[in-house]
Parts: structure tokens; sequence; C-alpha cells
């Protein structure tokens, strides 16, 4: 605040680790900086440790080891009310004994601000919640509800804002409404949103950075495009969208610099994967495929796809789903892979179950992971 | 066929459940009946004879009635005032802190409720005659053991409405800038507040109440309930009955007073615009 304008104020964790009396570590030694001004996403499930983290960001809960600085400014063992830092909670935690304008203006009056009428006016307009100003908690939609408490922790300006869960309670179609305005108002106030959820299309669509969590570990950060298309271990694959994991052994390495392949024995078949898109060092991998890549074909009619090949593929189930179909394609050895196709009306049809084909994929969009991960990892949940 | 089972069954709930009330409030009745008794004529004072303004004129006029009143009235209030604070930090501390031997202290707190009153009179009797305050018995050694019983009563009802808050508040007012000491007065006192008022009345209300573990305590003070019980040796004067038609109007102002606050809080300001 009264450092330089152009100091960047960015969030950052390090060696942040919590242990809980019980001895359950819930968070183990997270690293990570979250860019001042960014909205970023805290994706995993449920247990892994979202909550915790925020805690020790709000300054609700002390870590057991590890630092926390925004900008500059050391605030590890800063007390939660001398923090910059505000907090949506999970179940919003709305002050039941007061008005939604008197929830929203306990910020600014604890901090000694003079005027607040014009503030919470301001937010509550922001917020569209103008029209229950006087009203009590109890008397409000869910959706009323989530939007106060997001009034109640923005109208102090927090450098960082803690979103944790805040659509959870939410009914689809609302919380839908919720994420597009969340994002409105985060690009309106331009302030650091760490928003926590399980919901990996909701990590995804509103945030610029998603951090993957599992077991109180960051297991994959980056952009929600570089962690979908190319995830770095089977639970990042599993848990955002879903992919097909086939065992393969590694026969040779080819090229260099950008154009480096690895060549994959899978089944009899070699594959070619980017070195870039491959997260092992071992010689037996799995190799990933998002269903959506997988292309088919009735065996004996061309393929339009230039790359790697596979014949004796048997439709073993499809499941029409309106605007695409999924395929199950039992493969010659065994192994089930799931195949998405848009309805796009070029077969005319269904492919039928029984039916004979050709599977093909694009070289580019597979992946290599590490084989001593577990295919099933990030699976189950939700 | 349904429409009429329907209407039955609402109906029938409602009788019911109407008698219950009158069930409930016919004592009183009688009592605020009685209280216009004019019973100086007669010897059967549990009849009505004929309506008078006397008793309710000369509230005071059987002997020592409203002097034990006020004795009544301020053990209540000190037992009242004492036992609610004590009880209300107990509570605090067993909700909110974990210490060694928490359970077991939850389970002594519950205890002296399950204790039999005669038990507790003549034990306590003992303790004061064992300490050497055999001679002293009176305001003193009535006000000590009131206090005690109702020190349960008041942790009981105040734990229960902590318990029920939500730690998230507090959470909340503190990520809001609210230093301990406005979470606590800002935040959870006034969320825990209907928990201690509740107590309060009920530690108030057994205290007035109580008659056995007083009369073992009692020496030569005489109390409100232990001076009816003397009177009603010879005759309960009529007198007693203003006084128990007063309490039964106090208690429905408090009762009626709450509510409509509480409705008012419901409301929000919503009508205030
Ligand atoms: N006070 C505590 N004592 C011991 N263990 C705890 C405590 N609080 C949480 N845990 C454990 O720490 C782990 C992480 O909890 P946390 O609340 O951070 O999960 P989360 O990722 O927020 O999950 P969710 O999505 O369900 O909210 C859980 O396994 C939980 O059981
Ligand atoms: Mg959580």
């Amino acid at each position: 605040m009264s450092l330089a304008e152009d100091a960047r104020r960015d969030l950052r964790l390090a060696g942040l680790t919590k242990r809980y009396p019980n001895g359950f570590v819930a968070v183990k030694s997270l690293d990570l900086v979250i860019p001042q001004g960014s909205f970023f996403a805290l994706l995993g499930p449920s247990g892994c440790g979202k909550t915790t983290t925020l805690r020790m960001v709000a300054g609700l809960e002390g870590p057991t080891a590890g630092t926390i600085h925004i900008g500059d400014t050391d605030i590890t063992h800063e007390k939660p009310f001398k923090r910059p830092v505000n907090t949506v909670f999970q179940n919003y935690a709305l002050f039941p004994h007061l008005t939604i304008a008197e929830n929203v203006e306990f910020g600014p009056k604890r901090r000694g601000v003079k005027d607040t009428a014009s503030q919470v006016k301001e937010i509550l307009e922001l917020t569209e919640l103008t029209e229950q100003a006087a009203k009590k908690p109890a008397q409000l939609s869910g959706g009323q509800q989530q939007r106060v408490a997001l009034a109640r922790a923005l109208i102090n300006r927090p450098e960082v804002l803690l979103l944790d869960e805040p659509l959870g309670a939410l009914d689809l179609k609302l919380r839908r409404a919720m994420q597009i305005e969340l994002k409105r108002i985060q690009e309106e106030v331009g302030l650091t949103f760490v928003h926590v959820t399980h919901d990996q299309e909701e990590a995804m669509t509103m945030a610029d950075t998603v951090a993957v969590m599992n077991e109180g570990r960051i297991e994959q950060l980056g952009t929600p495009y570089d962690l979908y298309t190319n995830p770095h271990t089977t639970f990042v694959a599993n848990f955002l969208g879903r992919s097909n994991l086939v065992k393969g052994t590694v026969v040779g390495r080819e090229g260099t610099g950008a154009d480096a392949v690895v060549k994959v024995d899978m089944h009899g078949t070699v594959v070619t994967i980017k070195a870039s898109r491959v997260h092992t060092e071992s010689s037996e991998g799995w190799i990933g495929i998002r269903p959506e890549k997988v292309l088919i074909q009735p065996a004996g009619t061309p393929l339009d796809a230039p790359g790697n090949f596979f014949s004796g593929a048997v439709v073993s189930e499809a499941s029409y789903m309106g605007v695409s179909t999924e395929y199950h394609l039992r493969m010659p050895w065994g192994q089930e892979l799931i195949c998405f196709e848009q309805n796009t009306g070029r077969r005319g049809g269904l492919v039928a179950v029984g039916t004979q084909v050709d599977v093909s994929w694009r070289p580019e969009f597979a992946f290599l992971l590490d084989s001593s991960q577990d295919a099933g990892a990030g699976i189950e949940e939700e | 066929m349904t429409r009429v089972g329907r209407w039955i069954g609402r109906h029938l709930a409602l009788a019911l459940g109407l008698l219950v009330l009158l069930y409930m409030y016919i004592p009183n009745f009688i009592v605020a009946l009685m209280s216009f008794n004019d019973a100086s004529q007669s010897r059967n004072l549990y009849q009505f004879q004929s309506f008078t303004w006397d008793n309710w004129l000369n509230p005071c006029a059987p002997l020592g009635m409203c002097e034990s009143l006020r004795v009544s009235i301020s053990i209540g209030l000190l037992a009242t005032i004492v036992s609610t604070i004590i009880g209300t930090l107990a509570a605090f501390a067993l909700v909110r802190h974990r210490f060694e031997g928490r359970s077991t202290a939850n389970l002594m707190v519950f205890l002296p409720m399950a204790t039999p009153e005669i038990v507790m009179g003549s034990s306590l009797l003992a303790l004061f005659v064992a300490a050497g305050l055999g001679g002293q018995l009176g305001f003193w050694t009535i006000l000590v053991a009131h206090i005690m019983f109702c020190i349960s009563f008041v942790v009981v009802t105040v734990r229960s409405r902590l318990s029920g808050l939500d730690s998230n508040l507090e959470k909340a007012a503190m990520d809001l800038y609210a230093n301990e000491w406005q979470t606590f007065w800002r935040v959870t006192f006034p969320l825990v507040f209907p928990g201690i008022l509740a107590a309060a009345l009920l530690a108030f209300s057994l205290s007035f109440d109580d008659f056995i573990i007083t009369n073992f305590n009692a020496g030569q003070t005489v109390t409100f309930p232990m001076f009816v019980w003397g009177a009603a040796q010879r005759g309960v004067p009529m007198q007693v009955n203003v006084i128990g038609t007063l309490m039964f109007i106090a208690a429905l102002t408090f009762v009626i007073l709450g509510e409509v606050a509480s409705r008012r809080r419901a409301r929000g300001k919503v009508s205030a615009r």
C-alpha cells in the first residue's frame, strides 16, 4: 500500500506446511506464486487441503512450517485482522443477527472508516443487492447470500480475495450465472482472486491459472489449456476431463529441440509422442489420449487422419448424448478405449455396437505419463 | 370423503390442543379468581364466597407475607446474577477449549441436576454445620445453596446455545478486521445472548420456587414458598393468590415482550422503512 506503485504485490507461499494436532499433514510443503491481479483457481478433490491452505493465508490457521508473503511483506505470523486479505467462506458465514447492510459495513467499521454509507451503497449496487439492504441473511436466497458474502469481503478492497467454494451450495443454473458474474467483478475491480473449487469445469472457465491439488501437494500448475492438453500426471489427466491411458514401452528417441519425439511401442504398434509431452524418464509409460481426439471409422473405409493407426477394434457400447456420442472401443489387446464424436451428421447415424472399426489419433495430441502412477488416480471424484 | 376426513383431522387437532392448553391454564385462572374471594366470613377457604377488592387493596395484610416475598426476590435476583455469570463463563470454557478432563467436567456439571433435592438440601446443611456455620443459617446460606444448584442449569442452557453457534462466524469477524475483543462483543455475545437470558430467567424461577433445599438451610429466615407452606397448615390467606396472579402476569408479559422482539427481529427492519 505504502509501497511504490510498480512494486509487484504477488502472493507467495514457500514451503507452506500444515500438520494438525492429531498428526495429520493436510498441506505438504506448498510452493506457489500467485501473480497480482490474477484469477487463480485451486482445484482438487474433497479433503486435499484447499480450505486449510486458504485458512493459513487468511491467518485463521497457523502454518507448521513455511512462509507467506504479499510482495515483500511477510504475513506468515500476522493476526488475521491485520492482513490485507479477505475470505468468502465455504458456507458464507454471514452474521445472522445483522442486516445485509450491517454485514457489509462490518469490515470498514472495524477499520475505522468514517463514512461507510457511500461505500456500502456502491458495493451493493455492484452485487445487485440494493433491494435487500435492510433484510436479514435468513431472508435471502442462496444466490443472494453468496453475493452478500462477496460484497462483505470486496468492500474492503483487500489485496487478495480468497473464495472457498463460494458456488458450492448453488444449483447448476445459478452456478453458471454466478461464475460469469464473479469473473466480471474480478475484471472490474482487478484484485487477486484465489478461487477454491472441486469443480474442474468451474476452474477451467474462470481462472487464468489453475493449480491442481491432491493430498496436500500441487500436482500441476498452468493455464487451463496447458493442463488439459498436456497433463503431467495420471491424476491430472483423469481429474480434468477424461483420458485413455494405455501401457507402452519406450523404444527410441529421435530428433532434437522442438522436433524431438519419443517412439513408444503400444501393443505392437509404434506411436510417436512429442518430447515436450513426455513426463517420464523410465522405459515404460502410460500413453494418454483424450477421448475427443480419438477418431474412428468402420473397417475398410478410409480414415482421413494421418497419425497413429490401429485396426481390429470393435464398438462395444454407444451412448447417444445429443451433441455428441460416447463410444466404447474394445481394442485387440482387450482394453476399452473411450471415444467422443461430435454428431455432425457426417455419418448419417451412429456406428452400431459390434461394428469393426479402425482407430487413429494425431501424434501431437498424445502424452506419456510415468508408469509407476496409478492409471485410476483422480477418477471417481465427484 | 378425504375432504371431510381432513376437516375432522384439522379441527380435531385444534380442539385437542385447546383442551391441553385449558388443562395447563385452569390452575392459573382459579388462582386469579380466588384473589377476589372474600374469605373473611367463611371457614372454608377453598371455596369462592363473594367478590371483593380487599385482597388486592391490602396485599400485605397477612403478617410476614410481604417480608418473605422481599427475601425471596432478593435471593432470587442475587442468585440469578451470580449463577448466570459463573455458569456462562463455565459454558464458554467447556465448549470453546479443549483441555484435560473436559468430558469429566461436562458430566460433573450435569450431576447436581440429577441429584434429589432432599439429598442435596440435607448434605448442604451438614456441610454448613461442619463448617461451623450452624448458628448463622439464614439469608446467606440460602443464597449460597441457590447459586450452587442454579449454576448447572445455566451451564447447560448456555452450552447448548453456544455449541449450536457456527465457529466460522467468529473466524469471519476476525477476517473482517475485528480484533478478539470486538469479535466477542459484536458477534459471539449477541448470538449467545438469548441463551444467557433464558438461563437467567430459568435460574430466577428455580431460586424463587425452591422449597426443599431452602427449608434445610434457612434457619429463622422465611422465604415466600416457606411462608405459603406454613400458612397452608392454617389456611392460605387470599393474598397469596394476589401474589400468584401478579407472578403469572409478570411471566406472561416477559413471554409476550420476548415474542414481539423476536418477531420484529425476524422481519428485519423492512417494516421500519
Ligand atoms: N482441525 C483438523 N484436525 C485434523 N484434521 C483436519 C482438521 N481440519 C481438516 N483436517 C483434515 O485435513 C484435510 C484437508 O482438509 P481441508 O478442509 O483443507 O480440505 P478441502 O480440500 O477444503 O476439502 P473440501 O473440498 O471437502 O472442502 C482433510 O483430510 C481433513 O480431514
Ligand atoms: Mg474446503
